[in-house]
């Protein structure tokens, strides 16, 4: 396996309010490894979001890391002052967002953006930026990109622009690149090409992904490994077509079943009962216990850690533990 | 065919997008028009559902509204049960009103956050005056029961509710007045896939146990195909291909249809790739000449840019596109 | 639970709490509002009634024996020998009276007019929004000036007495119906395109009931922080006018009648004629607006 590039261990992220403090991201540990795309799924409200934006310290406030460690190449990056993290973000971290508009300013050209970055991370002339850029633009698909650079954002369509937003994320070559719900917000015709952009762009540059969607399907033909986020924990990681094919977790199984196929011929879908809990009353033992048709005594009053199950997948589910006392 | 329940016929709507006055004068603009729908016919037979699928700007939604009456069309008919909505007022379109109801898609705006949830389903119930009183309360209790919530709920206001749970509200506000006929605009996309499966399921049920005659909107193919019997494919609002459900994804007729099947992620992990397509969808002030989806067609022929095709038959329906000319049927 | 510990447990009641600033205003607003309520029970004095007067009280000092009679008032008297804190009381009263009644007017105004405007759309908004903003582009106690002005040209010589005060809290209220107006329809234009308003034009219910029943509820929060802050302009509009010598009649004067009586008496030494009466005015719009600002920003936790 190739270097660990980020390593998240326990990672807690809180948000207190008047009513006591929320967790919303419990004990959640993965690592990322140079060059992987790591897809991040789970249903609104799980946490995947915000474990995004606590690795690129861009929690919103009240939100703030509570615990645990973010390391980029053993060096750790969740303690760092503001300027130091502003140094990370952008350099070697770059983000693509679900919004194209917000995350382009529409006051600014897409020249000056993207030099911008380029100058602010890289020492190099203006000019040399400005042909990094138009390669750059080149390279994520804009059409006469060398004309069109010194457009406004909102000449660009929104396929066009979340191209825009990842040669941005892309301009300064940084090792990781975080894509929340990337595609969520584009027509299914345009979802697919800017899918296979950053999976073929990533891949050239050597950045690992951290691809963070909803959608199993984005998920099942972009990444390598897939964690699975349920109430802010960790319920599965591992290799994508293990997960999806022979999901562990009571959870992932319910999850796969319910999404409908253009393959599948039952006239049901699989439901899993009831809906995630809200943050406030997260149940005792596994937060999964109360929607599970297999909990039995110590979902109920424990909580379980991810177990190393083979083929380098965790499972965190008592399910597998009793099987392993057995052996 | 005589058990339609619902019959559209060279539909079309147009929005005026135009400028202010002022600046049409000052810029020497003409007035501007969007074509949202651009003569749509099909027509939905009792008990089946029917999908409308396509992209933003497809005009999917803009057909639903104007099924339900919600915005009027510029040219053109739509039948329920053989009655224009058209022209039909008082008491014969209150009648036609009670056998419809539409579920839409953002349940966190379809509930009036300041009512019960009783009074938001006992609504329809008042409003055709179908029943009062403790009557009208149990017939809400029986509902909630119905969807899958409990008597109770009634009392609660809808934030104290989530998401799949607030889109069984709205479905039973929508069988409170014992229609026959439901619009679903997007009725799952705000939901997450977990919480999908389980109103779709419900809506199956509901149809079973009712017979309810359903129009389904959605972007999403593989919802769609779980739900529909028909479907007919959107694209800049003109319908380019209707075709029996299961079939249509086995052989689909028309390239934009084709087109958007291989754009459907890949779940199963058969190793098929899909298929980028290219272009985007242009902009419906000016759409292009001819078959509106020449530019993006790997099929376009010379032809395809000036004339616009006309429906025509296809083994397990109706598609416009010249190319299916060429190839015998 | 029951009702009142779920008010006190709401996120209002909460902000309330953690705010010094508005419990500090709702205890000043409350000592003004709740004597001047209660004036003819509590006020020492019945500054009304010409025979309770003695011209030898007059000009008191606040909280000495008067030279002649040796009667003590707290805040003084003033040149008739009235007591300062019961005209205060009683004065208070006119004005909180007018202020709420005023604002009520231009808020019911506003509110129908607004709902007009946002619910129809077209020639109608546009219309009404046109003479909104000729209204905006005049100070507001100029239009209520004006508006009072011409009333009064239309009320019989007998009557203006009697319903001046009417016509006082109709040309505040005339003044300010803009801001009330111009919120409502901003939301209602939101509000009007949501789908829980669909769904009532689905069934068919009729517009007038779906504008009151479905979205009126829906755009009243902000109408009742303009309200606040409005009272507190609708107690100082009247203070002007009355001020100006156009308001209130003299039989019944308000803090803004207090205040322009005691002017001409400041600087002839008797200081307390005027300051107790604009102390107490200054305190009521002060406490009242920042209830206002306070309350707007605990309904709309993104502002700020």
């Amino acid at each position: 396996m190739a270097d660990v590039l980020l390593s998240v261990r326990d990672l807690v992220v809180e948000f207190p309010t008047r009513r006591g403090t929320l967790t919303a991201i419990n004990k959640v540990s993965f690592d990322i490894h140079a060059g992987e795309v790591l897809g991040v799924v789970g249903e609104s409200g799980a946490g995947k979001s915000l474990t995004g934006a606590a690795i690129i310290g861009l929690l919103e406030p009240p939100g703030r890391i509570a615990g645990g460690e973010i390391r980029l190449k053993g060096e750790r990056i969740d303690n760092l002052p503001p300027e130091g993290l502003r140094k990370i973000r952008g350099r070697r971290i770059g983000m693509v967002f679900q919004d194209p508009l917000t995350s382009l300013n529409p006051l600014y050209t897409i020249a000056q953006q993207l030099t911008e970055t380029i100058l602010t991370h890289m020492p190099v002339s203006k000019a040399e930026a400005r042909q990094r850029a138009i390669a750059l633009l080149d390279r994520v698909g804009i059409p006469a990109a060398a004309r069109r650079i010194d457009d406004y954002p909102h000449h660009f369509s929104g396929g066009m622009r979340q191209r825009v937003v990842i040669a941005l994320a892309l301009a300064a070559e940084p090792e990781l690149v975080i894509a929340d719900e990337p595609t969520t917000a584009l027509d299914v015709s345009v979802q697919a090409q800017i899918i296979d952009l950053i999976k073929e762009i990533c891949s050239e540059r050597g950045a690992a992904v951290m691809l963070i969607t909803h959608d199993m399907g984005v998920i099942a033909e972009t990444a390598d490994r897939v964690a699975v986020l349920y109430a802010g924990r960790l319920a599965e990681i591992g290799p994508v077509h293990d997960v999806i094919t022979r999901a562990e977790h009571p959870y992932t199984r319910g999850l796969m079943g319910s999404i409908p196929t253009l393959t599948q011929e039952s006239d049901r879908l699989v439901q899993i009962p009831g809906a995630m809990p809200r943050l406030t009353s997260i149940p005792k033992g596994c937060a999964f216990n109360p929607r599970c048709g297999d909990a039995f005594g110590r979902c109920y009053t424990e909580r379980p850690d991810p177990i190393d199950r083979p083929g380098g997948r965790q499972v965190a589910c008592w399910l597998y533990k009793k099987e392993m006392s057995h052996v | 065919m005589s058990d339609a329940l619902i019959r559209v016929e060279n539909l079309w709507r147009r929005f005026d997008v135009s400028k202010p006055w002022l600046n049409r004068v000052i810029e020497r603009e003409d007035r501007q028009f969007l074509t949202a729908v651009a003569d749509v016919n099909f027509e939905i037979r009792k008990g089946e559902t029917f999908a409308l699928v396509g992209e933003s700007g497809s005009g999917k939604s803009t057909i639903a509204k104007m099924v339900v009456g919600l915005i009027p069309a510029s040219s053109g008919r739509i039948l329920f049960d053989g009655t224009p909505m058209t022209g039909t007022v008082g008491a014969d379109m209150r009648a036609i009103r009670r056998r419809f109801q539409m579920i839409f898609q953002d349940p966190f705006a379809s509930l009036n956050p300041r009512w019960h949830v009783g009074d938001i389903i006992a609504e329809p119930i008042h409003t055709f005056g179908l029943a009062s009183g403790a009557d009208a309360a149990n017939q809400v209790g029986k509902l909630l029961d119905t969807v899958g919530l409990s008597a109770k709920d009634a009392e609660k206001y809808p934030h104290e509710f989530s998401g799949g749970q607030r889109q069984r509200i709205a479905i039973a506000r929508a069988l409170s007045s014992r229609p026959e006929f439901i619009v679903c605009d997007e009725p799952t996309s705000a939901l997450d896939v977990s919480v999908q499966a389980q109103i779709l399921n419900l809506m199956r049920d509901l149809q079973d146990e009712l017979g309810l005659t359903y129009l389904f909107i959605s972007h999403d193919l593989s919802v769609v195909r779980h739900m529909a019997n028909r479907i007919g494919v959107l694209y800049l609002g003109r319908l380019v291909e209707v075709s029996e459900g299961k079939s249509l994804f086995r052989q689909p007729q028309h390239p934009y249809t084709r087109m958007l099947l291989d754009a459907v992620p890949d779940l199963a992990m058969s190793g098929r790739r899909r298929k980028p397509v290219e272009g985007e969808i242009p902009n419906p002030i000016n759409p292009p000449s001819g078959c509106a989806f020449h530019p993006r067609c790997p099929v376009a022929m010379d032809r395809c840019k000036v004339e616009a095709p006309k429906d025509r038959e296809t083994p397990i329906g109706r598609a416009a596109c010249f190319a299916l000319e060429m190839q015998p049927a | 639970m029951n009702a009142l510990a779920r008010a006190w447990d709401s996120d209002i009641a909460y902000s309330f709490r953690r705010s010094p600033v508005a419990i500090l205003a709702t205890v000043v607003a409350l000592a003004i509002i709740l004597p001047a309520i209660f004036a003819p029970w509590i006020a020492p004095y019945d500054p009304f009634n010409p025979a309770s007067l003695n011209l030898m009280d007059g000009f008191t000092p606040p909280g000495e024996p008067n030279a002649f009679t040796g009667n003590v008032f707290l805040l003084g008297t003033d040149n008739q020998g009235r007591d300062i804190l019961s005209a205060i009381l009683y004065g208070a009263r006119i004005s909180l009276f007018v202020g709420f009644s005023a604002v009520l007017f231009g808020m019911i105004l506003g509110i129908g007019l607004g709902l007009m405007a946002g619910w129809r759309g077209g020639w109608v908004d546009s219309l009404l929004m046109r003479i909104a903003d000729v209204q905006m582009s005049f100070p507001s106690i100029l239009i209520a000036l004006l508006i009072f002005g011409v009333a009064r040209g239309f009320i019989p010589q007998d009557m203006r007495e009697e319903l001046a005060i009417w016509v006082l809290i109709v040309s505040i209220g005339l003044s300010e119906w803009v801001p009330f107006a111009r919120v409502v329809r901003g939301s209602t234009m939101v509000e009007k395109n949501k789908e829980y308003v669909q769904a009532a034009r689905v069934i068919g219910v009729h517009p007038a009931r779906i504008v009151v029943s479905h979205i009126l509820p829906n755009v009243l929060g902000p109408v009742l922080v303009i309200a606040t802050i409005h009272l507190a302009l609708a107690i100082i509009a009247e203070a002007t006018l009355s001020f100006l010598g156009v308001g209130v009649p003299p039989t019944q004067p308000s803090l803004g009648t207090l205040i322009r009586i005691g002017q001409g008496f400041l600087f002839s030494g008797e200081w307390w004629i005027l300051l107790f009466p604009s102390i107490a005015l200054l305190a009521l719009a002060l406490s009242v607006n920042l209830l206002g600002d306070w309350l707007r920003d605990a309904l709309n936790p993104r502002l700020r």
